[in-house]
């Protein structure tokens, strides 16, 4: 039987207070769920904040998850982002070292390809911006490392929001 | 600053939530919260020895009343002595406010003398948690921390209380009403599930009501005991829903799991409608889980969404407290064709009754047991965890006037003393009987102070084993009966013998209480367990200890290994 392991996202409006992060994160350590990335931040309410959790699951687990949730105090709606229509993107930032003047070519055709912006430039280094799906994002980080000797990672993490119109991702 | 401190209107609040009994004990960070106490006489402050045995308190005082346990304790290692209590709370749905003390606010954050984030610490063990930041916003969540306590699944919630806060002066107002907007508690029932159900349930063949604690805590027993008998369909109980019908009902079969009747299991094995009402199909009802009633269709009414499907995939999910869920079927159902079925169930009780081996001469817990049922109209029994809780939810009789709590899902060993203390002070005028373990008794056992100077008649009784029965009968069947870590009288002397000789029992449990002013009383013959309990029961303002001698023999049968499946019982060895 198929029991649905997969990338599953979730948008949580919780409290804006002290120590909600921590359970929340602390529910998916508890209760050994798999967390893949954790954004948080307020909304045009200053007493709301929106969290959006990507998870590696499989339905049993997910539903879990997602009532779990549902039955903390601090947490105000859970929306499943799943199976919907969603606008959202992950910031990556990648600093590559030790250019050579070829490298530093590639690197820029690299950011075309992938619509990313060459933000910051030394002598040796480079240092690229890209704000697509977080999937594309593993993609690139995997080509950047097969490429380049020497990078430097970090990314944000999954934000996203109902589309208006029809959208996906 | 006009208005009234912190400190003040915690006492108001309080007040106008009905609390009649606080457990507290106080610490620097609390003391200007019991002068506050002190100047007043509405609420009654209880102070036992330890922060554990309050907070178990605490709790046996709301099991046994149905309210909510307030407990009061200091900063630091006050509250950190309060986390086993508040697990065993939250495992098994009871509902606690407790109010820890903190350092100031200037203070939090620096390691202060006797800080800790106790917040943090209890975060996966409360329902609910926070810290009291502001002076105004006090009011507003103690009112909150009451009614998310004692609504939908209740459980402990906490309450920090920076010292500072506290003194600050501020509104006196206490809020009549809650909105948490995050904090809906569900109210009502889905008639189309329940029509589903009921369809179900007409149509069933061999269908069983699997009653949990839920039942219970929802009030629900008499409804539910009509429900049963109108439709005629059999009950099993989890052994905190023991109790949801009457154990002399002739539908009730007993409990299920690891410790359960050979017949209960066996209904469940075998039905084709599991009709559950708050339970969480916890492993220990449910073995094997992918063998866990095979051939049934499972119907699950609970209050909490998350303890649906969780562990069992149920067929048709009911969201709802389990007494309005009951009372909405009874306007619906009607009798089920069951006489074949319960024929058949009867048999299964009959070839493997539960039964203890009967060796001459020799008193068995059963006895022990047995005779508090005779001796007994009107009881509330608390017990400790260990062989002697085993014993005593196989044999012991429960009517509406006749009730049983125990720690279940946390398996708190200590937590009988205190809780028999909790349900004495809640219940004056019914009779509380403690049953422990020897090993038990002594996690809690500074209580006798408590309970001596609350003039608690309580009856406490010490299976006396010398050993810790439950883990040894483990050893005893699946660990070649190397029993280490469970003789209770061994050290120093049992080492240098290697195992040749052995120390008498310490302590002597029949002095130790005598030496805290409460009665003790040694019974080693079958023949003298009535005149024991009838003795103490003429000690109505002393605690009389009964220590009953039992062989460390004796064993907890029927088992389920564990990981087995509910048909692999082991009958005796």
């Amino acid at each position: 039987m198929d029991s649905g392991m997969k990338k599953r996202w979730i948008s949580l409006y919780v409290e804006n207070q002290v120590g909600v992060l921590s359970k929340i994160s602390g529910l998916f350590s508890g209760k050994s769920y798999n967390l893949d990335s954790l954004t948080v931040g307020t909304t045009e309410d200053p007493t709301i904040s929106r969290m959006t959790i990507a998870t590696v699951s499989d339905n049993e687990t997910f539903e879990q998850i997602k009532k779990q949730l549902n039955r903390m105090v601090e947490v105000i709606k859970v929306i499943d982002f799943t199976d919907v229509f969603v606008r959202m993107k992950e910031i990556l930032y990648v600093k590559v070292r030790n250019c050579t003047p070829e490298n530093k070519i590639e690197l820029f055709q690299i950011a075309e390809t992938f619509k990313a912006k060459v933000i910051d430039y030394g002598k040796e280094s480079l240092l690229l911006e890209f704000v697509q799906t977080a999937t594309k994002n593993d993609a690139v980080i995997k080509l950047m490392k097969e490429e380049f000797h020497s990078i430097e990672v970090v990314r944000g993490g999954s934000v996203g929001i109902e589309s208006i119109s029809m959208m996906e991702r | 600053m006009k208005g009234i401190s912190g400190n003040k209107l915690l006492v108001k609040a309080l007040r106008e939530e009905g609390v009649d009994t606080l457990f507290g004990y106080p610490g620097a960070c609390t003391v200007d919260i019991s002068d506050e106490l002190y100047k007043q006489n509405e609420i009654r402050v209880i102070l036992p020895r330890h922060e554990q045995a309050l907070v178990h308190a605490a709790d046996a005082y709301a099991r046994s009343t149905g309210r909510v346990g307030v407990c009061l304790v200091t900063s630091g290692p006050g509250a950190t002595n309060l986390v086993t209590g508040l697990a065993t709370a939250n495992s098994d749905s009871v509902p606690l406010v407790c109010f820890t003390g903190q350092v100031a606010r200037h203070l939090i954050g620096n390691d202060a003398f006797q800080e800790v984030d106790i917040v943090g610490i209890t975060r996966s063990v409360t329902k609910y948690g926070v810290t009291v930041r502001k002076r105004e916003d006090l009011g507003r969540i103690i009112k909150e921390a009451f009614y998310i306590a004692r609504t939908g699944r209740p459980g402990p919630v906490l309450i920090d209380l920076p010292k500072d806060v506290m003194a600050e002066l501020g509104s006196s107002e206490y809020p009549e009403t809650v909105n948490i907007r995050g904090y809906k508690p569900s109210t009502g029932v889905h008639m189309g599930q329940i029509k589903r159900a009921i369809k179900m349930l007409s149509k069933a063949k061999r269908p069983v009501f699997l009653a949990g604690g839920g039942v219970n805590i929802a009030h629900a027993q008499e409804s539910f005991t009509r429900l049963a008998e109108i439709t005629q369909v059999p009950v099993v109980t989890t052994i905190t829903g023991r109790g949801a019908i009457p154990t002399n009902h002739p539908l009730y079969i007993g409990n299920l799991g690891m410790h359960g009747a050979y017949a209960c299991n066996m209904a469940v094995c075998e039905c084709d409608l599991l009709f559950s009402i708050g339970t969480r199909f916890n492993d220990r009802i449910t073995g094997k889980l992918h063998e866990f009633a095979p051939n049934a269709q499972i119907v699950h009414i609970d209050i909490d969404t998350a303890a649906i499907s969780r562990n069992i995939q149920v067929d048709v999910p009911i969201v709802a407290d389990a007494r309005e869920a009951i009372d909405k079927m009874l306007e619906y159902v009607g009798p089920c064709v069951t006489k074949k079925w319960l024929d058949e169930i009867g048999e299964w009780a009959v070839e493997h009754p539960l039964k203890m081996k009967a060796k001459s001469g020799v008193m068995s817990p059963q006895d022990i047991i047995e005779t508090i049922n005779k001796e007994f109209d009107e009881a509330i029994v608390v017990t400790d965890v260990g062989q002697h809780q085993m014993f005593t939810a196989q044999y012991l009789e429960l009517t509406n006037k006749k009730r049983l709590f125990m720690s279940c899902g946390m398996g708190t060993m200590g937590y009988g003393f205190p809780a028999a203390i909790g349900a004495q002070i809640g219940n004056p005028d019914i009779p509380v009987v403690a049953i422990s373990g020897d090993g038990g008794m002594q996690m809690n056992i500074q209580e006798f102070a408590t309970a001596v100077l609350e003039e608690l008649p309580l009856i406490l009784c010490v299976f006396n084993n010398t050993y810790l029965g439950m883990v040894r009968q483990w050893q005893k069947l699946f660990y070649g009966k190397r029993y280490g870590m469970t003789n209770l009288r061994a050290g120093a002397l049992s080492r240098r013998t290697e195992g040749k000789e052995y120390p008498e029992y310490t302590p002597d449990f029949v002095k130790l209480a005598e030496s805290y002013g409460a009665k003790g009383i040694r019974v080693t013959d079958k023949a003298q367990i009535a005149a024991a309990f009838a003795e103490a029961r003429k000690n109505t303002k002393v605690p009389t200890l009964i220590e009953f001698i039992i062989d460390p023999e004796e064993m907890v049968y029927p088992m389920i290994q564990p990981g087995g499946t509910l048909e692999e019982l082991i009958m005796d060895c």
